[in-house]
C-alpha cells in the first residue's frame, strides 16, 4: 500500500457495533464477546471482543486454528462455559432476548430445544448406556412435558429414519457402540433437530468422520435445516466443508474475530492478511513443485490481554500503529469486513 | 534369501502381502473369526520416489505401513527391500530396521514424556552402536538443526514442545539413523493447516536433499496430491487403483477412488455442488465376502463382482496407471 495520497481519502470509521442495527434484526448477535479462563499459571484471555451475527435461516460459519477460540463462541452462546472460565463482558441476543443473564432455569428451556448443539465425537456425546432411541426421546420428553413416553418414542423413531438411519424401529433399539461414527453422527442430528430448534451450533460435526461419510452427513444437515428453516452455526477447521456449506463465515485469530463476509467474498476475494496466509498454506492451491506458503511465526500466548492486532508480529504488512492499538472492524466491502487498519482508507 | 525373485530397481518390492488378525473366543480361545486388514497388496517403490496412499479409516493402510517395518504380523507375502527379502519374526526384525523408518501420526502419544530431547533422537545411535554417549550431543544437534530446531531444544521434554515441534523431533529421530525409506503415517493429521504446510515443506525438502524415498500414507488427498508423484487408493485391505498422481486424480478409473475425489470438500468447487455421494458404511474387514471389496457400495455392481475378486490390471498396455475393477474401461461416471 503505498502512502501517496492519504489526506484526500476520507478516513472509513471501523464498524461500531454498540449502535442498534436497524437492518433485518439477526436471529443471534454476539457483541463484544470476552472469555476469561483464570487458570493457576494466569488469565488466559481467550475471548477478545467477538462481534458476530448469524441470520434467519443462514448458516454461518467460523473457521480458525486450535485455540483461536471458535468452541469457546460457541459454548458462550449456550453458557456453558466451565470454571475457571467466565464470560467476563458482552451480550448475546438471540431472537430478541438477551442469554448472557437469563436466569439458570430459562437459560436450560431454551439449550436443547431452541438452540441445539452437536459435539465434534458423536459417541463420546452420546451416552453409553442408554439406548439411542431412548436417548433421542428423553430429548423431547424434557422440552415437551404433554407428550406420553410412548408417543416421543415413536417420534424419535420418525426422526431416526429421516436422518436416514435404516430399519429405525430396529436400531433405536441399539446402544452407541453399536453404531458406526457416521450413524452416531446421524443419532446426534435427530437428536438435536428432533425439537426444532431455531439455531443448531455444529461444532466440527464431521471432523472425526471419513470423507464419504462427512460428505453424507453434511448434505443430510444441509437438507434437515432447510426444511426446518433453522440458522446454523458451523464451526471447523476444514475451510473446504465450510465453501461446501455455509453462506457466510466468520474467521477467527487469537480470541477475535478478524474476518467476516459472504463465503464467496471471504474464500476468493480475502481481505484481512491472516485470512490470505491461511488460504495460502492450503496444499489444494499449490503446485507439486513449490513450496507451501507458511505464516511465520507462532499462535500468540493468550496469557496477555489483548493490546494490539494480535496477528501484527506475523503479518507481512503490519506498522508501528498496529502494535499499540487494537484495529476496529472496516467495512471492506458489500457485508464483507476485516479487522485490519490497512483498509482503514476504505479500500 | 531369494533375491532373484525381486526387482533389482525397487527399493521396495511388496508382493501378495496379507495382514490378518485372528479374533478369538470361547472356552478354548478358538479362532472365531479373522480381520482381514491387508489382503494381497502388491507394489513396489523405486529409489527416492515418493509413494502417496490413500483410504478411509480401516482400509488398512496404516496395518500396510506397521507391517512394513514388523509392527505387525506378516500373515503370508513377501517383502523385499533393497533386492533382500525381509523377515520379521519373533518380534525381532533384521538390521534393514535402521533403514526403514516410520513416523507416527500423534506427535503427542509417540514421544516418551520423560525422556529429552538428546536422548529420544539419540536413542537409535546408542541402540545400533553407531555413536558413542560422548559425541551424541553434537550429532544430536546435526539432526535437529535439518528439521529447524536448535541448541537450545536439547535439553527439553516433550510436553515443552507444540504439536508441529513435536512432529520435527520424530523426523529426527528417524533421520538420524540415515534411513532410506521413511514410511510417515499421517504426519500431518494431527496439525492445523499453517503447521502442515511448514512440516510438509520440510518433508519435501528433506527428501530432496538426500533422496530419500518415502510411502506417505494420509486420508487427506490434497496433502497427498500434493507430496506425492504417485499414488495408491486402498479399499478394505485391497489397493484398488494406483498410479501417477496427476492421472489418478484427473482420470480416476476406479468407481471407489472416483466417489472418494468427488466427496473431497474443497474450496474451490463452491456451494453445494453436484457429488457422487456413496451409500452407506464402509464394510467390516471381519470375514469379508469374496469377491470385488467394493461390490456393497458400488453403482455398477454385477453379478461377477460378487463372486471373482479383481486383480490390479494395467488400465492399457504399457500403462503405468493400475485399477483392480472389471468395469475399468466403461464409463462409470
Amino acid at each position: 500500500m503505498t502512502e501517496t495520497v492519504p489526506s484526500l481519502i476520507p478516513k472509513s470509521e471501523p464498524i461500531d457495533y454498540s449502535s442498534t442495527n436497524n437492518e433485518s434484526q439477526p436471529l443471534l448477535t454476539i457483541r463484544d464477546l470476552r472469555v476469561h479462563f483464570y487458570t493457576l499459571r494466569g488469565t488466559v484471555y481467550a475471548l477478545e471482543g467477538v462481534n458476530l451475527d448469524v441470520q434467519k435461516e443462514e448458516t454461518m460459519g467460523i473457521v480458525g486454528e486450535t485455540g483461536c477460540g471458535k468452541s469457546i463462541t460457541a459454548r458462550a452462546v449456550l453458557r456453558l462455559i466451565d470454571p475457571p472460565g467466565k464470560i467476563v463482558s458482552g451480550t448475546v441476543e438471540f431472537d430478541g432476548q438477551e442469554l448472557l443473564n437469563l436466569h439458570p432455569k430459562e437459560m436450560r428451556r431454551i439449550r436443547g430445544k431452541r438452540i441445539s448443539m452437536i459435539m465434534q465425537e458423536p459417541r463420546m456425546s452420546l451416552n453409553p448406556v442408554i439406548r439411542v432411541g431412548n436417548q433421542v426421546a428423553e430429548t423431547l420428553l424434557i422440552h415437551e412435558s404433554d407428550l406420553s413416553p410412548s408417543a416421543a418414542r415413536k417420534k424419535a423413531e420418525e426422526m431416526l429414519q429421516s436422518v436416514g438411519i435404516p430399519d429405525a424401529g430396529k436400531m433405536s433399539k441399539r446402544y452407541p457402540h453399536e453404531l458406526s461414527g457416521g450413524m452416531a453422527q446421524r443419532v446426534m442430528i435427530a437428536m438435536m433437530l428432533v425439537t426444532r430448534p431455531k439455531l443448531l451450533i455444529a461444532d466440527e460435526p464431521t471432523s472425526a468422520l471419513d470423507v464419504t461419510i462427512q460428505a453424507q452427513i453434511i448434505d443430510l444437515m444441509n437438507d434437515l435445516v432447510h426444511e426446518l428453516q433453522s440458522s446454523v452455526m458451523m464451526i471447523s477447521h476444514d475451510l473446504g466443508v465450510v465453501a461446501e456449506t455455509c453462506d457466510r463465515v466468520a474467521v477467527m485469530y487469537a480470541g477475535s474475530v478478524v474476518e467476516q463476509g459472504r463465503v464467496e467474498d471471504v474464500l476468493h476475494n480475502p481481505r484481512h492478511p491472516y485470512t490470505k496466509g491461511l488460504l495460502r498454506t492450503l496444499p489444494d492451491n499449490a503446485s507439486e513443485n513449490e513450496d507451501l506458503y507458511s505464516i511465520k511465526g507462532n499462535v500468540p500466548s493468550l496469557f496477555m490481554p489483548q493490546q494490539q492486532c494480535r496477528f501484527a508480529p506475523r503479518c507481512e504488512f503490519s506498522q508501528e500503529r498496529c502494535f499499540q492499538e487494537i484495529p476496529g472492524s472496516y467495512q471492506v466491502g458489500n457485508n464483507h469486513s476485516a479487522a485490519c487498519f490497512l483498509h482503514e482508507n476504505g479500500i | 534369501m531369494s533375491s532373484v525373485d525381486s526387482n533389482p530397481s525397487s527399493l521396495l518390492e511388496v508382493k501378495d502381502l496379507h495382514v490378518y488378525f485372528p479374533i478369538r473366543g470361547g472356552v478354548m480361545r478358538r479362532q472365531l473369526h479373522t480381520v482381514k486388514a491387508v489382503s494381497g497388496v502388491s507394489l513396489n517403490l523405486a529409489q527416492g520416489e515418493v509413494l502417496g496412499l490413500v483410504g478411509e479409516s480401516g482400509c488398512g493402510k496404516t496395518t500396510l505401513g506397521r507391517a512394513l517395518v514388523g509392527l505387525a504380523p506378516m500373515t503370508s507375502g513377501r517383502v523385499f527391500f533393497n533386492a533382500k527379502e525381509l523377515h520379521h519374526k519373533n518380534g525381532k526384525s533384521s538390521n534393514h530396521a535402521m533403514k526403514m523408518q516410520l513416523i507416527f501420526q500423534d506427535p503427542y502419544s509417540s514421544l516418551h514424556p520423560r525422556k529429552q530431547v538428546r536422548d529420544l533422537v539419540g536413542e537409535g545411535l546408542l541402540i545400533n552402536g553407531l555413536a558413542r554417549v560422548e559425541e551424541l550431543d553434537e550429532k544430536v544437534l546435526d539432526i535437529l538443526e535439518k528439521v529447524g530446531l536448535g541448541v537450545d531444544h536439547l535439553y527439553r521434554y516433550p510436553h515443552e514442545f507444540s504439536g508441529g515441534q513435536r512432529q520435527r523431533i520424530s523426523l529426527a529421530r528417524a533421520l538420524i539413523l540415515k534411513p532410506e525409506l521413511i514410511i510417515l503415517d499421517e504426519p500431518t493429521s494431527a496439525l492445523d493447516v499453517s503447521v502442515q504446510a511448514q512440516i510438509l515443506n520440510m518433508l519435501k525438502g528433506l527428501q530432496k536433499e538426500y533422496n530419500l524415498t518415502y510411502l506417505f500414507i494420509s486420508h487427506d488427498l490434497s496433502v497427498v496430491r500434493y507430496m506425492s508423484r504417485r499414488i495408491g487408493v486402498m479399499y478394505l485391505g485391497n489397493l484398488v487403483e494406483i498410479g501417477p498422481t496427476r492421472s489418478v486424480f484427473e482420470n480416476p478409473k476406479h468407481p471407489y477412488t472416483h466417489s472418494l475425489l468427488s466427496a473431497l470438500p474443497s474450496i474451490k468447487k463452491g456451494k453445494r455442488k453436484e457429488r457422487m455421494i456413496l451409500k452407506g458404511d464402509p464394510p467390516t474387514p471381519i470375514d469379508p465376502p469374496p469377491g470385488c471389496p467394493f461390490a456393497d457400495r458400488c453403482s455398477n455392481t454385477q453379478e461377477k463382482c460378487r463372486i471373482e475378486k479383481p486383480v490390479l490390471e494395467p488400465l492399457k498396455k504399457e500403462s503405468s496407471q493400475l485399477v483392480a475393477c472389471f468395469f475399468q474401461n466403461e464409463n462409470v461416471l
